[in-house]
């Protein structure tokens, strides 16, 4: 049996775990058929007939996802709009397996024909791939579920009227503005709704609605010919409207506008090795991409070698049960169980049940993330043969693939605090929010900054800091670790963006992780003069 | 010949009467002052392979529809693909709410009237009707003149190979309620392969993108990527430190892809980029590069063959914007143009909207190549770095045109005229204005790698900044 919940929870941090247990989906597993969202019957048709029509065309296995996607995007400067867009698609796409190999095609002509037409086409794709076969795909078992899964939420975002959403964000600049240096200020808005219908020849049939919202906030300060930014960390979260108003953007913009104001007179970092303390709006990016794309079973193997790169854990034979990526306290999470999370789903675009495990067990690594096809491929060494329902695709014009869920670093069992970690701190460096980011194409050497840095000495902030970046190679980075947050300091940073695959790909996940600190990190000055 | 896709071939994107009665029926529904309708109508095919055997593979045909509203000087845009005509309804007045909400746009200029345009035939059949069977025949080439490689190279274990082919055959079209309308049928096709030795310590990439399918050499590719994955096995560290570097096309593209953003007018004028003047003005006339490069874009060159207009239907030309080192031309839009008293070269205007398609460029800008093959430029070097790509290529300063990234799929030491070793990936950080003033050779692109902007190059005082262990 794989480390699962269970076992972390035996580890001692059951505290820990509660507050990111479970997440408040309509019901705990399975879930429960709830009727909402809309035009799904219309879609369950479309879908159950792509894979009758797919398996009179020969396919041993169907699936078919209808798609219906809004997305809006709002963005500000200072007193004006700089852009305001709404974008609607819908369609369906039909994947088979012939004989053990993969076909997709996928139509936004939602006619009888159109759809027939594309569900033959998809095996015809299979008929063509067995030509280039060397081993055909064998799916990990799943129980077949029939239901209806709706994101929680207050307030559909989309609905809000667009009078509303520009009102927000100017009053958001205008307290921005009101600080004095302060001299540009942009905001913006992200939101999403998107109704998913999955039909499987095997009986799955589902229908989900998410719904999906983000803000942003950068300000720049400037005075006596220096200019300094600042932006804030705003994660995107499965939340609706109500996410958007609680964080009360011109309640805080005067507050992140000092920020930049305080960094016009932040003295240059002096380069050198230093304990370093990340905040959770920091560490999050770290853990992206230092973590969560190595873990990913498809980079491991090679099938992203020709774009976004391979990885350095790697093979798994030498990987799994060996590799001590962290200390004995770290333990990574992979789920798409985490109320509010980005990743959250009731199940994965194969119609696996959302899955919460540990890919990194008290600093050893275990488990990569795994869809239906590729958990036999580890499961020897494993022990675990379903998948880990990490099947995700972008679009219904998009076929699904291997996608990170959210991948998180457990709090400590004790409660830690960011106060006390600067407290035990001599001589440090702490970083707050994300900046840039450069790592290699195995996720081996990196190099990130942040938006505001500040000096430790002594167990105090001592003042601002610029030009910072620090640069680490990742298994020693994660080994340097020794201070960890605890539950109260558990934070969910997240994207909109991550990109992988040919043709590119973009996926929504959270990282969630309280404050850390690393020994000995090298820090580098970033100041150029050319 | 294998029959026809089902969803490929003629009904797989909008001929030009097709979306001339989609344009007007968005148009007809229209309450702003002015409307602008986009249309990309097409169809895309794709086989991405790995270990031997295809992966993933994918064939997608989609309509969308962008409406563009203006009333008085504000504007804002909505995107359908749902075409009957309750969506489109709902999408041109969700356009015209949002524009009513959006504050004046003092730079907005009105939409153009009706244009004229060059002919450009880049439609290809050979492309447009690429079966599944043909691409995954094309995967197979790959793979196996990859293992011959392989064999040749008499290695133990198996090469592995992953790569990825994607054909689009599609329409884009552009209308308003000025009666502009532009419509202009396309088809491209890309190749691109990256094979890793066992071991794990070579690997070697090769791409090839092309109108026509019938200028893509499948086996060539494999052969290539192979090969140089034999090679780059068991690299070893270089000091970092500056260095003369051999570029192949796709290293030198991605570099000097960033003048095309310096050409920018605007920009330039206001002391923001690599052509502006200390002190006020721009480089106009002067010489900003060796006297051998020479950058230009022209839709209608065989090797580009990119739409005769840009997002709002600006007819685009040719256009030659460094000749001989020195700088002829900046890119006006067509409000930067009218207060300036000249002549627009794209369309758009106001806070960078418009253009489209290539930034206005018609499918990019291209540095002119010279006469000696990629190996001529190896055997003339005493001592440099040979690059094959790079990977996270990020700006760091425009100003300079400051370049940071990272060597990747074949690095080697070149050593009195011969590669005589693989090394370890570099990051480097370097200014492309020096760059360009410290060539010492331009060559020209071997016709098995179609589809880069450069040609290569040997440059000297390349600043490789650290080691990267990645392979």
């Amino acid at each position: 049996m794989s480390p699962n919940r269970r076992d972390f929870v035996k580890a001692g941090v059951a505290a820990a775990a509660a507050t990111i247990a479970g997440p408040r989906i309509v019901t705990a597993s399975p879930p429960r058929i709830v009727r909402v969202g809309r035009g799904e019957p219309v879609a369950e048709a479309l879908a159950l007939q792509a894979i009758d029509v797919a398996r009179s065309a020969g396919a041993q296995y169907a699936d078919a996802r209808v798609g219906r996607y809004r997305r809006q995007s709002l963005g500000t400067r200072e007193r004006q709009i700089t852009g305001v867009s709404d974008a609607e698609t819908y369609g369906i796409g039909v994947r088979t397996l012939v004989d053990g190999a993969w076909g997709f095609a996928a139509t936004a002509d939602l006619s009888k024909d159109g759809v027939a037409r594309c569900a033959r086409e998809a095996a015809r794709l299979s008929r063509a791939a067995k030509k280039a076969m060397r081993k055909p795909v064998e799916l990990a078992p799943v129980t077949a579920v029939k239901g209806t899964w709706v994101t929680p939420i207050a307030r559909d975002p989309i609905d809000v009227p667009i009078e509303e959403k520009v009102a927000l964000l100017f009053a958001t600049n205008e307290a921005a503005l009101k600080v004095p240096k302060i001299r540009f200020c942009t905001s913006g808005l992200q939101l999403l709704r998107e109704v998913k219908t999955l039909a499987t020849t095997e009986g799955t049939l589902t229908t989900q609605t998410f719904i999906r919202s983000e803000a942003s906030f950068s300000v720049t300060a400037a005075d006596n010919g220096i200019t300094e930014s600042f932006s804030e960390e705003l994660p995107p979260r499965s939340q609706g409207w109500e996410y958007i108003e609680a964080l009360d953007l011109p309640g805080h913009a005067a507050e992140w506008a000092q920020v930049a104001v305080e960094k016009l007179t932040a003295k240059s970092v002096d380069a050198g090795v230093y304990d370093l303390i990340l905040q959770p709006t920091n560490l999050w990016l770290t853990i992206h991409e230092s973590i969560g794309h190595p873990t990913e079973l498809d980079r491991a193997m090679g099938y992203e070698a020709n774009f976004a790169g391979t990885s350095f854990v790697a093979p798994p034979g030498k990987m799994i049960g060996k590799l001590k990526y962290g200390p004995e306290f770290m333990n990574i999470q992979g789920d798409r169980t985490q109320e509010h999370s980005v990743g959250l789903c009731a199940w994965d675009d194969e119609g696996v049940p959302a899955d919460s495990w540990l890919i990194i067990d008290k600093g050893i690594f275990r488990e990569y993330q795994t869809t239906r096809e590729q958990a036999p491929w580890v499961s020897a060494l494993t022990g675990t043969t379903r998948s880990h329902g990490c099947s995700y695709a972008d679009s219904w014009s998009s076929v699904q693939f291997q996608r990170m869920p959210n991948v998180s670093l457990m709090p400590n069992g004790k409660d830690v605090t960011l106060d006390d970690i600067i407290a035990a701190t001599d001589r440090g460096v702490m970083i707050r929010n994300s900046g840039s980011w450069s790592i290699d194409h195995q996720r081996y050497n990196f190099s990130f900054s942040g938006q505001a840095y500040y000096e430790i000495r002594g167990g105090k902030v001592a003042g601002m800091l610029k030009d910072v970046a620090y640069q680490a190679v990742t298994p020693v980075f994660w080994n340097s670790m020794d201070m960890l947050g605890g539950k109260s300091s558990y934070w969910l940073g997240g994207t909109f963006g991550d990109g992988k695959g040919e043709p590119g790909q973009s996926n929504s996940i959270s990282h969630g992780c309280p404050p850390a600190r690393f020994r000995n990190v090298d820090i580098i000055n970033t100041a150029r003069t050319v | 010949m294998a029959p026809k896709s089902l969803l490929q071939g003629e009904a797989s994107f909008l001929s030009r009467d097709e979306a001339k009665r989609l344009a007007d029926r968005v148009v007809s529904f229209s309450k702003a002052d002015d409307v602008r309708v986009n249309i990309r109508s097409g169809w895309a095919g794709n086989t991405r392979f790995a270990g031997g055997q295809v992966t993933t593979s994918g064939n997608t045909v989609d309509t969308s529809v962008t409406v563009l509203s203006r009333i008085g000087r504000k504007q804002a845009s909505t995107t359908t693909n749902v075409l009957d005509d309750e969506s489109l309804r709902r999408a041109v007045d969700l356009s015209e709410r949002m524009a009513k909400l959006s504050p004046d746009d003092p730079e907005m200029m009105p939409e153009l009237g009706p244009q004229q345009y060059i002919a450009i035939q880049n439609m290809f059949e050979s492309t447009r009707n690429l079966t599944p069977e043909q691409r995954v025949a094309a995967a197979n080439a790959v793979i196996g003149a990859g293992e011959e490689a392989w064999k040749g190279a008499r290695s133990e274990g198996s090469l592995f190979t992953a790569g990825f082919l994607q054909a689009t055959a599609g329409a884009n079209a552009v209308a308003n309620s000025k009666g502009l309308f532009a419509y202009q049928p396309s088809s491209n096709v890309s190749l691109s392969n990256t094979a890793r030795t066992p071991d794990g310590t070579g690997s070697g990439w090769a791409s090839s993108s092309a109108r026509d399918w019938a200028k893509v050499d499948a086996a060539y590719l494999g052969r290539r990527a192979a090969q140089k994955a034999v090679q780059s096995r068991s690299p070893a560290a270089l000091e970092p430190g500056f260095y003369t570097v051999v570029l192949e096309p796709a290293a030198s593209s991605q570099l000097v892809g960033q003048v095309a953003g310096a050409l920018n007018a605007r920009a330039a004028e206001e002391g923001r980029n690599a052509f502006s003047l200390r002190g006020g003005g721009t480089k106009l006339g002067q010489k900003v590069f060796d006297e051998r490069v020479t950058f230009y874009s022209d839709p209608a060159d065989p090797e580009v063959l990119a739409d005769p207009f840009d997002g709002e239907g600006f007819p685009v030309g040719r256009h030659v914007w460094i000749e001989r080192g020195v700088l002829r031309e900046l890119q006006y839009d067509r409000y930067w143009a009218e207060r300036k008293g000249v002549k627009a070269t794209m369309g758009g205007g106001g806070r960078g909207r418009g253009g489209g398609g290539g930034g206005g460029f018609g499918g990019g800008i291209r540095m002119t190549p010279g006469a000696k093959t990629l190996d001529q430029l190896i055997a003339e070097c005493r001592r440099g770095v040979l690059c094959t790509h790079f990977f996270y290529t990020n700006v760091l300063d425009p100003k300079t045109m400051l370049l940071t990234g990272i060597t990747r799929d074949g690095t080697f030491l070149i050593e009195n005229g011969r590669v005589v070793r693989p090394v370890k990936n570099f990051r480097f950080n370097q200014s492309i204005v020096q760059m360009l003033n410290s060539i010492e050779e331009i060559g020209r692109p071997d016709p098995g790698e179609r589809g880069t902007s450069a040609p290569p190059m040997r440059v000297t005082d390349f600043n490789f900044a650290s080691i990267s262990d990645a392979v």
